[in-house]
């Protein structure tokens, strides 16, 4: 099962070292990675995405506990939180193909970011369903590149991440 | 003021009066400092003497320990210690000289990436690039080493950051910034009220404890539950002291070379009290078949040891001693009858007497190597401070040395660190200059850090090396000749230097003991003596350790003796 977990750390350097370091360190493989300041300067978030396999995710997450700079790990229901990734794509276009790549870029509410006579790059963000389902349509027309990041996710309502 | 005079004030600030250290380029100014200072500066001959001596300290001692060694070679020959001291969770403040802030990541001169290659094996690390930032991060480092669950820090200095001039007024200290870091101390009270239920209720109670009770300073509750609740005790490696082992409660130590009757006790246990302890697998072999019929409390501090290897009907995550204070204030409330278990103490006793451990003297007139533990034991009445080496001296120490008191056996149990005993033994002799300090040794063990007789000799530190001489690397060889046909592939090492001169070459005393009548007397001419000595013991060369459950094993495999 994919875990989503959502660690704010003291911003200080190493910090991204020392979290990473554990996950490898205790057997568990994290599938993506995201860092980033918050509200507060002084803190960032990882928003960091993980398969539990053989051990239960709480041991990892009460060792990152240990670390010093580590202030709160939430480990984020699916159901309970809202999630987005961010795709960009530089896909083939040209004049037989652009209209028709055009409305599924409507269809999927995803942005033409820039032109140029034979490529298009587009961005969506969305789930990580979303994005791949906009991606396996955009194939058949030629993928020179894509580049996706990491999840990031929020819990709903008003109780903070 | 200079900041590496600061640094010094700062460490004072912390209560330290004593460093291991071996200086360096990148240690100059700190040195210079020192050369004034009334810190006491134990010069070790290797930078891993320095780790393990102030390891030992802490361990005797109960304070943290420091160690000081400067940047690239000087800090990289930390990281044994440094994770010795992670393993068994022994506070230590390592500090390292750094190359200066402007040939940082240049592969400069004595370079390394100190905080980087500690990192898995510290409680936490600090680069220190600004000297205003000293004395908080030092306050943090001790804070950190000495609180919650004890661990290693590193501090790493460049050598610029220590020459700066700066402001320090030790009476004003600046505030820690650990908004991460609250280590939970008291346990939680419906926990520990359901934990005394199950002990009230249980019909074949163990307590088994380890090294965490020592940390916490909780011998005394300890032995209140014990007494209390009339349930006997077994406790690992590191827990050796924290329960007497000359009580009748106590069964000694459990695990691969644990006494029968601990292991048999934990077979058939109906509730396991856990303290201080982490199921390590030398302690549980097969995990699956460990105390099959228990369940299981487990008190700890750190709440990442509850469950990982064995899931905890209650866990108690907290300091051992005031939870094990609060579970005694609960215990006293219900009525616990000596008899409530008769049955079960009936049959410990009849373990005891039905699976003794046996003290052979000699075979073909040599001497046999629990013999002369037993002897150090008998000599010392048990009083010593025991450090070990690691391998078969190791665990015939602990089987053989019957601990009294906590803080005085002192080992490196969960790396195994070979070498680790005669350092640690100078740092528990700096930390307790009256007590008899002992190191039992290997001949294999001891010739790793041998080079500390200069550090010995020069601070007159008057302890005690008492060989297990059997030409062999000798853990190593039992399993060779146990589990793989005898092949004593790279084992032998005959070729040895005469320890008798060598502890002389030194300015050590060195005596040598071949026979079992002569071995008393021998020992008491050495530990007589205010210098330090090494005693070269030629034990019996295959003697093996019994007994023993072969790794991942179950008590049904046991070993008791020679087969």
């Amino acid at each position: 099962m994919k875990h989503t977990l959502s660690v704010l750390v003291e911003n200080k350097p190493g910090v991204l070292t020392r979290v990473a370091g554990l996950f490898a360190r205790r057997g568990f493989n994290i599938d993506s990675l995201v860092v980033a300041e918050t509200e507060n300067p002084a803190v960032s978030r990882m928003t960091i995405t993980v398969e539990e396999q053989d051990r239960p995710i709480e041991q990892v997450s009460k060792q990152l506990h240990k670390l010093i700079n580590v202030l709160k790990i939430t480990d984020l229901d699916p159901a309970g939180s809202v999630e987005r990734e961010l795709l960009l794509i530089k896909v083939k276009a040209n004049a037989q193909t652009r209209s028709e790549i055009m409305q599924i870029v409507e269809i999927f509410r995803a942005k033409i970011v820039d032109v140029s006579p034979e490529v298009l790059i587009i961005e969506t963000t969305g789930t990580r369903e979303k994005v791949s389902a906009f991606l396996e349509l955009m194939r058949p027309f030629g993928v020179i590149e894509l580049m996706r990041t990491g999840r990031i996710a929020m819990s709903r309502g008003k109780r903070p991440t | 003021m200079r900041a590496a005079e600061v640094i010094l004030e700062a460490l004072k600030r912390e209560g330290v009066d004593t460093i291991f250290g071996f200086p360096g380029g990148a240690l100059l100014p700190l040195y210079d400092a020192l050369y004034d200072s009334d810190i006491r500066h134990i010069l070790v001959r290797h930078e891993q003497g320095a780790g393990h001596a102030a390891d030992g300290y802490a361990r005797a001692s109960g304070k943290v320990g420091v160690c000081l060694a400067t940047s690239g070679p000087g800090a990289t020959n930390l990281v044994t210690p440094i994770a010795t001291a992670y393993m068994d969770s022994i506070p230590l403040v390592a500090i390292t000289g750094q190359v200066s802030r402007h040939l940082l990541g240049l592969d400069s001169f004595q370079e390394a990436d100190v905080t980087g290659i500690t990192m898995p094996i510290v409680k936490h690390s600090y680069l220190v690039k600004d000297a205003k930032l000293l004395p908080r991060i030092i306050r943090e480092a001790f804070h950190i080493a000495g609180t919650g669950r004890p661990g290693p820090v590193v501090i790493d200095i460049p050598v610029d950051v220590t020459k700066e001039e700066m402001e320090y007024d030790p009476d004003n200290p600046p505030a820690m910034e650990l908004p991460g870091y609250k280590p939970n101390l008291k346990g939680h009270p419906k926990q520990i009220r359901e934990a005394a239920r199950l002990i009230a209720a249980a019909e074949r109670p163990v307590i088994y404890a380890g090294g965490g009770v020592i940390a916490s300073g909780a011998s005394e509750e300890l032995r209140k539950l014990a007494l209390y609740g009339h349930i006997p005790v077994t406790t690992t490696l590191t827990g050796k002291g924290a329960f007497p082992e000359d009580h009748h409660l106590s069964m000694g130590m459990l695990g691969m070379h644990g006494t029968p009757y601990a292991n048999y006790a934990i077979s058939k246990a109906d509730l396991i009290i856990a303290v201080g302890v982490r199921f390590d697998d030398r302690v549980t072999g097969n995990l699956q078949a460990f105390a099959p019929e228990a369940r299981f409390i487990h008190i700890d501090q750190d709440p990442a040891e509850i469950s990982k290897n064995v899931p905890a009907d209650v866990p108690i995550v907290g300091d051992a001693k005031k939870v094990l204070a609060a579970l005694n204030a609960e215990l006293e409330k219900v009525d616990l009858s000596p008899d409530r278990h008769l049955p079960w103490m009936e049959q410990v006793e009849a373990w005891k007497r039905e699976h003794p451990l046996v003290i052979r003297e000699s075979e073909c007139g040599e001497i046999m190597p629990e013999f002369a533990v037993r002897k150090i034991w008998e000599v010392t009445q048990g009083e010593a401070i025991v450090c070990t080496e690691v391998g078969q001296n190791q665990m015939w120490a602990a089987l053989f040395y019957t601990s009294r008191y906590p803080r005085r056996f002192i080992t490196s149990g969960g790396l195994g660190t070979m070498g680790f005993g005669f350092p640690a033994a100078i740092g528990a002799q700096v930390a307790r200059p009256d007590a008899l300090v002992v190191d039992i040794a290997g001949d294999g063990s001891f010739q790793m850090t041998v080079q500390e007789l200069a550090t010995a000799v020069q601070h007159r530190l008057p302890v005690k090396v008492c060989i297990l001489n059997n030409q062999y690397l000798g853990m190593v060889r039992q399993w060779q000749e146990l589990f793989w046909s005898r092949r004593y592939s790279y084992t032998c090492i005959e070729c040895q230097p005469d320890f008798v001169k060598l502890a002389e070459a030194y300015g050590a005393e060195g005596y040598r003991a071949t026979r079992p009548e002569e071995l008393e007397e021998i020992l008491r001419a050495a530990f007589a003596s205010d210098r330090p000595s090494v005693i070269d013991i030629r034990v019996k060369r295959e003697a093996n350790v019994f007994p023993m459950i072969p790794a991942g094993g179950t008590v049904h495999d046991m070993m008791e003796r020679e087969p």
